[in-house]
């Protein structure tokens, strides 16, 4: 038996019996009904969805930057050096002044 | 004047539920048969097509307005038949040992003479769908819209959201699985 041969007849049946489009009677009632028959929107629910998502992503947010704390070397002196590096800006001018008067 | 489709839209989008029945009267036809084509109870192809049209509602608001609704409207049928393949799967006959008379005295008629077996026979349909609901979901549906439908690997793409790489190397693993199911046939009949 012809494989391919049978393949191409049999495809061919298929185009050669395209299916009907008949559609039941008063289908589109049937259909207008269903979606009147939905339960309406219910806008607490819909909010509270939405705040459950912002609390999930907040969440996510918090253990990234908690992990990130725990996790990464931490640059111990780098405050500090800002804060005295500022005193010792702002002061600088002080401490020249009273060079200058002795 | 009857309103246009782009108004039954907007009326639809803005709350008027009963504009949406001129569109579900226009474009049932189109999906009935398209339904018909991946399901042979009655009773699942108005499942199908309530599926359809009831997604079709509550996406409605997605629907941009650059392809015309109809081309919208059977990407979604397409993709809910494809749902009701996965879902239906396991139902699949797994034998062709129940060939009624008719089937049986085609396939004879091809061993023996392939021109005297007509594909505009009852039974050549039968067969045909016999074969099909044989066929893994993404076989059947690509073997259905390809070799049967004739659509291009492009309108393909659209239609199902496969790229068309992936519709391409579906198709040839479609016709190979359609061909190892032939030869089942000829092997469960006549060896």
């Amino acid at each position: 038996m012809n494989m391919s041969e049978l393949q191409n007849k049999l495809i061919a049946a298929a185009r050669a019996h395209p299916p009907s489009d008949r559609v039941p009677y008063a289908f589109e009632k049937r259909i207008l009904a269903r979606l009147a028959a939905r339960p309406a929107l219910d806008v607490w629910v819909v909010w509270s969805r939405a705040l459950w998502r912002g609390a999930l992503g907040c969440l996510a947010v918090v253990l990234v930057l908690g992990a990130g704390s725990l996790f990464l070397p931490v640059n111990g002196g780098g405050a500090n050096d800002l804060s005295q590096d500022f005193e010792t800006t702002m002061l600088a001018s002080v401490d020249q002044d009273s060079d200058s008067a002795w | 004047m009857d309103p246009t489709e782009t108004e039954l839209i907007a009326a639809v989008l803005k709350g008027d539920a009963a504009s949406f029945e001129p569109l579900v009267e226009r474009y049932s036809p189109r999906v009935f048969a398209t339904a018909r084509r991946y399901a042979r109870r009655e009773s699942e192809v108005e499942d199908i097509v309530q599926e359809v049209w009831l997604k079709a509602f509550q996406k409605l608001n997605t629907f941009r307005g650059d392809a015309p609704f109809e081309h919208w409207l059977m990407r979604l049928a397409v993709h809910t038949c494809y749902d009701f393949l996965r879902a239906h799967q396991r139902n699949r006959e797994s034998t062709f040992s129940e060939l009624t008379d008719p089937e049986e005295d085609w396939l004879n008629r091809f061993v023996t003479d392939p021109g005297s077996a007509s594909e505009h026979a009852d039974a050549a349909r039968l067969l045909i769908q016999r074969v099909m609901e044989q066929l893994s979901p993404p076989a059947r549906l690509i073997i259905t819209l390809l070799e049967i439908e004739d659509r291009s690997v492009k309108e393909i793409a659209a239609l199902t959201g496969w790229s068309v790489p992936l519709v391409k190397v579906r198709a040839f693993r479609a016709r190979a699985e359609m061909r190892k199911l032939l030869a089942k046939i000829a092997r469960d009949k006549y060896l």
